[in-house]
């Protein structure tokens, strides 16, 4: 940059004068609306988690009356036994609110929005404008969601895919009425503020690199965040039109995805569609939605677990080629979830062939991160932890798949808890550890305090014992051939056996939410009476930790850092210090690793 | 009163925390604080990483002890065995990469927990090891999905026969009827339309106009003949419900507006699967909860729960309103003769509408 664009620009930043509502409303900065987006997903995580939480007290003990219900479902739980519809709304809202609003939009809209300027060396997103319309779109679908509780006949309550024609009538549940309408309005809202998001960081990814910052030099964070935007933008506009078409069953009469229904003692006019198309429509987001919701998670934890190991990450190459080979199966696999729709069975061999054949990069990924640690000099943060016991999950959750993703075994395991067990690891834990870690590792960066690493070695080790002491004795559930979404299942004496392990699981989650409650005090406390925090605490190398810690328009005062080698020369031999920052030259004679 | 309790209570414990983490900073003043981990730090959190490791196993070691017996018994129909087949070498390979792998994360972690002064080692690459772990899960993976192909296609492909019984399985909000094809061995035509002819005797739609229809036999419980294929046909009348039967490894989602299939032989009666000693075991742990459960039931003035005696299910496993969780099924297998015995007490459609 020539000095005159950059007087020009050092000016620039003393002629805003900055309001209250610029700076912290409808801002347009990056860091700003991270900051949105983490603490808009955060909340939303909380009702989320304490949704869950309220019907697994129902699982554990079925039809009992507790004060809790009574209070917060008033009339939907008569004298506080929980009604079947609610538990239902509960399932499905949860769903929704986990995978969409806190999984999607909490994680990849924090840090996406975070770290693509300050990574790549860019003052900002490419456009700030969308960027802040994004996160207001994703404000106003929150908004709507929560709003959806509030209606008559409750919120949708016809499972997170909301198949027609279950969601389509409001004559089969209360839920698909008014609820129905609310929810599919709120993801229409969120696919758009989504698009604009993932056009946006693509865009900033592709042009704005600073000097030197070559795609192969690109922290693996911003590949992930990469490529789960342009998954993002192949598919989320499906969803809509799913979205669309069954508002338009719903409420012009069409259809689409409805036919020879007879209900309520009526034969409806609907005549020659199918639930099936919709299926296709909604697992062609569906899946690749588990990765949009993982891939940002490992990139944070590639990012962690090499500047915490002190190590290159193990096999950066690979780990880029796993990425994009885990981004382009994840849009031809979709049909996993429809093995037993009714579809021609031969697809699902094609669909077994090709969900299997994730296993391979994902795999590569494992191992990649056990190598990184092997000989490593292990700086035990809290952020580290919580990438390690990401790793951990995401083998467990992942291994499962082999059986799910078998068109063969799925007969008897589809839709069971084996299902939400397998589920709740790879991607819930999963994604959830990868939003913990990021939260402890860039917390300094974003609120230029620390965060109290005492109490978050006590959030971690309590959460992973949990996470393990829910969900692994779920699968024997799921084993024992118990259906998902079921309210009770005392209508079956032969699941009685389970009442027992329902109880254990349900302590455990309310441990692990109790255990949520230490991490939001840490969160919230350390904003304001943390620890101040240095440049670079965690001594890493990538280039937002070059930035200084006072957030300011522009994020580096004067030029833009240049680039000169890869984000991982960790323990280099030859070097002084165990780390080299991307911004400091090769020294004479130091070749750059060829990777 | 209960909510204000346990907001207290938070309250009491968001200040416990507080004030523990002041006196745990105030105690270390004299030293560097800034919130990374220290030395002393790595040291217990990797010790932790190895105990984490030898919890993962003793819950996995613990769930199969305690709750081995809740798992499905041998299958009882005759794909089913190659089903569970593999299963179990599926679960066989995971349990062993999971086993493997969970163990290096962890004793990685504390075995390399840092320490000052110790320098990790730069390795960045080393592509014949990456070559090594992608060829493995390839050649491994192959396997199975040869495997799992082979034994699929051999479930999926339903062939018409003379020998099959034939059984549409009709799912409505929130209950099952079968429909028996009848002494034509034919399904008469159906649809939604005919619901309400014959005064809404016509159960599951049948076309009055299509002949073979008057002498299918609608049921409420279904009876089965064992080492008979039987084709089921599936319907719904008004949103997803999936026909799912554990004991069968069989299910199959019913669409409204499209008839799906899938076939199976029934290899085990229910009389022969009540004997099965893990059958007899598990019922015998049913009842025995079921007398505890009762005595509270009896306490509070509400009546005892009947024992338990074992029958196959079908159950719906595709949510489909407040009742999905209740809308079942009974079904019996049973000998030929067993079966046409009460095939004959059954009403055609004909009489039915009489």
């Amino acid at each position: 940059m020539s000095t005159a664009a950059q007087v020009h620009e050092q000016d620039h930043e003393h002629h805003h004068k900055e309001t209250f509502v610029t700076k912290y409303i409808f801002s347009q900065d990056h860091k700003m609306i991270s900051k949105q987006y983490l603490i808009t997903g955060l909340f939303m995580g909380i009702i989320g988690i304490a949704m869950s939480l309220l019907f697994r007290l129902q699982l554990a003990w079925p039809e009992q009356p507790f004060g809790i219900f009574e209070v917060l479902l008033g009339k939907w739980a008569p004298d506080g036994v929980m009604d079947p519809n609610v538990y239902l709304a509960l399932v499905t809202i949860h769903g929704t609110i986990m995978v969409f609003f806190v999984l999607t939009a909490g994680l990849s809209g924090t840090f996406s929005n975070l770290l693509i300027p300050l990574q790549i060396g860019a003052r900002d997103m490419a456009s700030g404008l969308l960027n802040m319309i994004s996160f207001w779109l994703f404000f106003l679908s929150s908004v709507i969601m929560i709003f959806s509780l509030f209606v008559e006949a409750g919120p949708a309550a016809a499972g997170w895919t909301v198949y027609p024609p279950l969601s389509a009538l409001p004559q089969a549940q209360p839920g698909s009425g008014t609820g129905m309408t609310l929810w599919l309005v709120s993801m229409a809202i969120f696919v758009a503020s989504s698009l604009l998001g993932s056009l946006n960081y693509i865009v900033t990814v592709i042009n704005l690199r600073t000097k030197g910052m070559s795609m192969t030099r690109l922290p693996l964070t911003i590949w992930a965040f990469f490529v789960t935007a342009i998954i993002g933008v192949v598919s989320f506009p499906v969803l809509l039109s799913a979205a669309l078409l069954l508002i338009m069953d719903r409420s012009f009469g069409t259809s689409f995805f409805l036919s020879d229904i007879f209900i309520q003692g009526e034969v409806l006019h609907y005549q020659g569609g199918s639930p099936v198309l919709y299926e296709h429509l909604f697992w062609f987001l569906g899946h690749p939605e588990v990765y949009i919701v993982l891939l940002p998670a490992l990139g944070i934890t590639s990012e962690i677990i090499a500047t915490n190991a002190r190590k290159p990450i193990f096999g950066y190459r690979a780990m880029v080629a796993s990425i994009l080979a885990i981004a382009f199966l994840s849009t031809i696999v979709w049909g996993h979830h429809m093995f037993i729709s009714g579809m021609n069975p031969f697809l699902g061999s094609v669909f077994t062939f090709t969900t299997l054949l994730i296993a391979i990069p994902s795999a590569v990924k494992a191992f990649n991160y056990i190598t990184t640690l092997w000989k490593g000099n292990l700086q035990l943060n809290p952020a580290m932890l919580f990438s390690i016991g990401l790793v951990s999950t995401f083998i467990t959750g992942g291994l499962t798949g082999i059986i799910l993703g078998d068109s063969t075994l799925d007969i008897n395991v589809h839709d069971t808890y084996f299902v939400v067990a397998h589920f709740h690891l790879v991607m819930g834990i999963s994604a959830l550890y990868g939003l913990f870690a990021g939260v402890y590792h860039w917390f300094p960066k974003m609120f230029g305090r620390m965060m109290n690493k005492n109490l978050g070695y006590f959030h971690f080790w309590v959460t992973a014992v949990c996470a393990y002491g829910v969900f692994f004795p779920m699968h024997f559930i799921g084993m024992a051939g118990l259906p998902r979404r079921y309210y009770t299942n005392t209508a079956f004496p032969y699941f009685d056996d389970l009442a027992d392990i329902n109880v254990l699981i349900t302590v455990f989650a309310l441990v692990a939410g109790a255990a949520q409650l230490v991490f939001l005090y840490n969160f919230i406390s350390s904003m304001f009476y943390g620890k101040e925090a240095e440049q670079n605490p965690w001594k890493s190398n990538t280039l937002e930790w070059t930035a200084p810690v006072e957030h300011m328009h522009g994020n580096w005062p004067g030029e833009i850092p240049h680039v000169y080698r890869w984000a991982y020369d960790y323990s280099k031999p030859g070097a002084d210090d165990d780390f080299i920052p991307q911004h400091i030259p090769l020294k004479q004679g130091e070749e750059e690793l060829q990777h | 009163m209960n909510v204000i309790l346990i907001f207290s209570v938070l309250v009491l414990i968001a200040i416990a925390l507080w004030q523990i983490t002041k006196i745990f900073e105030l105690s270390q003043e004299k030293k560097v604080n800034t919130q990374v981990a220290t030395d002393k730090d790595n040291d217990w959190n990797g010790k932790l990483m190895f105990a984490f490791l030898i919890f993962i196993y003793a819950l996995t070691l613990y769930s199969f002890w305690a709750y081995g017996d809740v798992l499905l018994p041998e299958a009882a129909s005759e794909h089913g065995g190659d089903y569970d087949q593999l299963m179990w070498i599926s679960f066989a390979l995971i349990f062993f990469v999971q086993t493997v792998t969970q163990a290096l994360l962890y004793y990685f972690s504390y075995k390399y927990r840092g320490e000052k002064g110790k320098k990790a080692l730069f390795y960045a690459d080393n592509d014949k090891l990456e070559m090594l772990w992608t060829i493995i899960p390839v050649i491994t993976l192959a396997g199975l999905i040869l495997y799992g192909l082979y034994t699929w296609t051999d479930i999926m492909t339903v062939e018409e026969n003379d020998e099959a019984l034939v059984v549409e399985l009709y799912a409505q909000q929130f209950n099952w009827k079968a429909r028996y094809a009848g002494e034509d061995g034919v399904l008469g035509d159906a649809n939604v339309r005919f619901l309400q002819d014959f005064d809404g005797k016509n159960l599951v739609g049948i076309d009055a106009t299509d002949p073979n229809g008057f002498d299918d036999v609608v049921v409420q419980e279904l009876h089965l003949p064992v080492g008979r294929e039987v084709i089921f046909k599936m319907r719904s009348q008004d949103v997803l419900h999936s026909a799912f039967m554990p004991h069968f490894r069989a299910q199959m989602n019913c669409v409204p507006g499209m008839i799906t299939e899938f076939a199976y032989t029934p290899k085990t009666t229910t009389e022969a699967m009540r004997q099965n000693p893990e059958m007899v075991a598990k019922v015998k742990k049913i009842n025995k909860i079921r007398v505890e459960k009762s005595k509270d039931l009896v306490a509070s003035g509400d009546t005892a729960l009947d024992p338990y005696e074992f029958d196959y299910l079908l159950l719906c496993n595709k949510v489909c309103g407040a009742s999905h969780y209740n809308m079942q099924m009974k079904i019996i297998v049973e000998s030929q003769k067993e079966y046409n015995q009460w095939m004959e007490q059954q009403q055609t459609f004909a009489e039915f509408i009489q």
